[in-house]
């Protein structure tokens, strides 16, 4: 961007001109993206939260500490979405250190296989552990002999979750690591580091802002997972229902107040969530990959 | 680089083989059980499955809205993408962030707040219902969440080829006689292409497997908005596993192809970029 505001301000008028688009496109495709990006986003946003609101203070509290079943739907979230980004924050900085380090026989495979569950629909997601860990799955009758429940309980949850949002931390952090290089760390080395010293004290510092980018941008995804969820959870009011399934039960039941009042909740998940990636942004770091 | 980053770097084989048995045991075997059931169907009991008249009408929904969605998304996106590299205008920051929303907002209380946006007696729905346009309960509704759901991938696409397009280019064509558009046309366009096709395969794959905000607006009729993860659903609600896992493997099949053609194009795209 600065290169670009430079270069610009560097070339003769007359050739900067060239680059200007006539003032009534540019109005034209300036309120083009305001109504784009407000009809789309802004507008759908100011209404969950309206609607939200539409009964007043009191019984928009309510609607969230009032009903048991919510309050577990809520509890439950808050705990299948941490173990899940854990579980994908440990992978993410192991395959982000073979990969962005080291030179092997099917790198590009696995930077492909990483990518998978992007772009398998969340149902399919579901449907898969149904069929490992489900009465008739392959390993069900096992399970229940030796006394598990993991299809219609939280270890389903978790795992369904922890697939849907596999690639993310991995994925930002393998452009940042890329960038750094490893001048450092063969630093590290050569003055007598040993591994995990070399790994705390060099790597992770490094690498803390792509972290922290990586795992609010999994846990948004974890704690709205709907569609995988939605097929291994059962749907038991009460036990394994997550936020997302409850706002949907809710909806269904025409309680639209109680509904948005916990979308609202989502809503607002998510807003903090841009609001702390563009704060990262602006703190140093490489721009941010392509896809998600 | 690599033979001497192996020999002074720690921890290779410990982090490739976490990642590998990690990646197997959450992905990769999940997956491959799909497959395995499916083998256990006959082709003619397969092809029952996966071809009655009800699923072709699903797969005609499910592809046909992702395919239309998408290309509304490239439509915006560029529109959007131009607009926030090229021009300054108040609250700019603000209004480039909102674009990656659909990534953090859940899918259903996006579909729940346009299925109550677009109803009726919804804050939109006033004004369109009654020039007769059913946006609630129909493909349009679909396509319309789909939008949503993809709208980021083209303008982060593009944004930053756009903002790599250096200012000789452009000025090149205008000294040589070429007007704004034709310079739009013949220049900046063809450099954005591969962009602008991640862009579009991206948003395609998204939408193609979207179900939370779906089912919300599409009020689920059948031939008619069902779209294939919808038929998956009510395959297992049957306990029609067999026929659930038939299913499942088309649709795994084309995110596999999409998916492979993503790889090819970002490889064009970094070359051609």
């Amino acid at each position: 961007m600065a290169d670009a505001i430079e270069k610009e301000t560097q070339t003769p008028a007359p050739f900067r001109r060239s680059r200007e688009d006539h003032w009534l496109v540019r109005g034209g495709l300036t309120l083009a993206t305001l109504a784009i990006i407000g009809l789309l986003i802004v507008v759908p946003v100011v209404n969950v939260f309206s609607q939200a609101f539409s009964k007043g203070l009191a019984t928009y509290w309510h609607s969230l500490t009032g009903d048991a079943d919510t309050r577990h739907a809520i509890l439950l979230t808050v705990t299948v979405a941490p173990v899940a980004v854990a579980l994908n924050l440990v992978f993410g900085v192991a395959a982000a250190w073979c990969i962005a380090r080291f030179q092997f026989r099917g790198r590009t495979l696995l930077i492909t296989l990483i990518d998978l569950p992007f772009s398998v629909s969340p149902v399919v997601a579901g449907l898969v552990f149904v069929l490992l860990f489900g009465a008739q799955g392959y390993f069900g009758p096992w399970l229940r002999e030796h006394g598990y429940q993991v299809i219609f309980a939280t270890p389903a949850l978790v795992l369904a979750t922890a697939f849907v949002t596999f690639p993310f931390v991995a994925r930002e952090l393998i452009p940042v690591l890329e960038a750094i290089g490893p001048d450092e760390e063969l630093a590290a080395r050569s003055l007598g580091a040993s591994g995990w010293q070399m790994f705390w004290k060099i790597t992770l510092p490094n690498i803390k802002w792509g972290v922290l980018y990586g795992v609010i941008l999994c846990n948004a995804r974890a704690m709205g997972e709907f569609g995988a969820i939605y097929v291994v959870s059962g749907r038991i009011t009460g036990q394994t229902d997550t936020v997302p399934l409850r706002v949907e039960k809710l909806f269904q039941d025409y309680n639209t107040p109680a509904s948005f009042a916990l979308a609202s909740l989502l809503t607002l998940l998510a807003l903090v969530t841009l609001f702390v990636k563009v704060g990262i942004e602006r703190h140093a770091r490489p721009r941010p990959a392509k896809k998600e | 680089m690599a033979s001497v980053n192996r020999r002074v770097l720690p921890g290779f084989s410990l982090s490739l083989g976490y990642s590998v048995t990690y990646l197997s045991l959450l992905v990769l075997i999940p997956l491959g059980a799909c497959f395995l059931k499916a083998s256990s169907l006959s082709l003619s009991e397969f092809w029952a499955a996966v071809w009655t008249d009800q699923a072709q009408a699903a797969y005609r929904t499910t592809f046909g809205c992702a395919l239309v969605a998408a290309a509304i998304n490239v439509f915006i996106g560029l529109i959007v993408g131009w607009t926030l590299v090229r021009y300054d205008f108040p609250l700019k920051r603000m209004f480039d962030a909102l674009v990656d929303l659909p990534f953090a907002l859940p899918t259903a209380v996006a579909g729940m707040v346009y299925a109550t946006l677009y109803v009726e007696n919804g804050w939109l729905g006033q004004f369109l219902v009654p020039m007769g346009i059913e946006v609630a309960h129909s493909k349009l509704g679909i396509v319309m969440v789909l939008v949503f759901t993809g709208f980021p991938f083209v303008v982060r696409t593009v944004q930053p080829v756009l903002e790599a397009l250096d200012a000789e280019t452009e000025e090149a064509a205008s000294i040589l006689g070429a007007n704004r558009l034709q310079t739009f046309m013949r220049v900046i366009l063809p450099t954005m292409l591969p962009a602008i096709v991640t862009g579009f395969a991206l948003a395609f794959a998204r939408a193609v497997g979207e179900y939370g905000s779906v089912i919300f607006i599409s009020g689920n009729v059948r031939f008619e908005t069902e779209i294939a993860p919808m038929l998956i659903v009510s395959r297992l609600e049957q306990f029609a596993y067999r026929e659930a896992t038939a299913i499942a493997v088309v649709l795994l099949t084309a995110s596999f192809v999409l998916l492979a053609l993503i790889n090819v194009l970002e490889k064009w795209s970094k070359r051609h970029g």
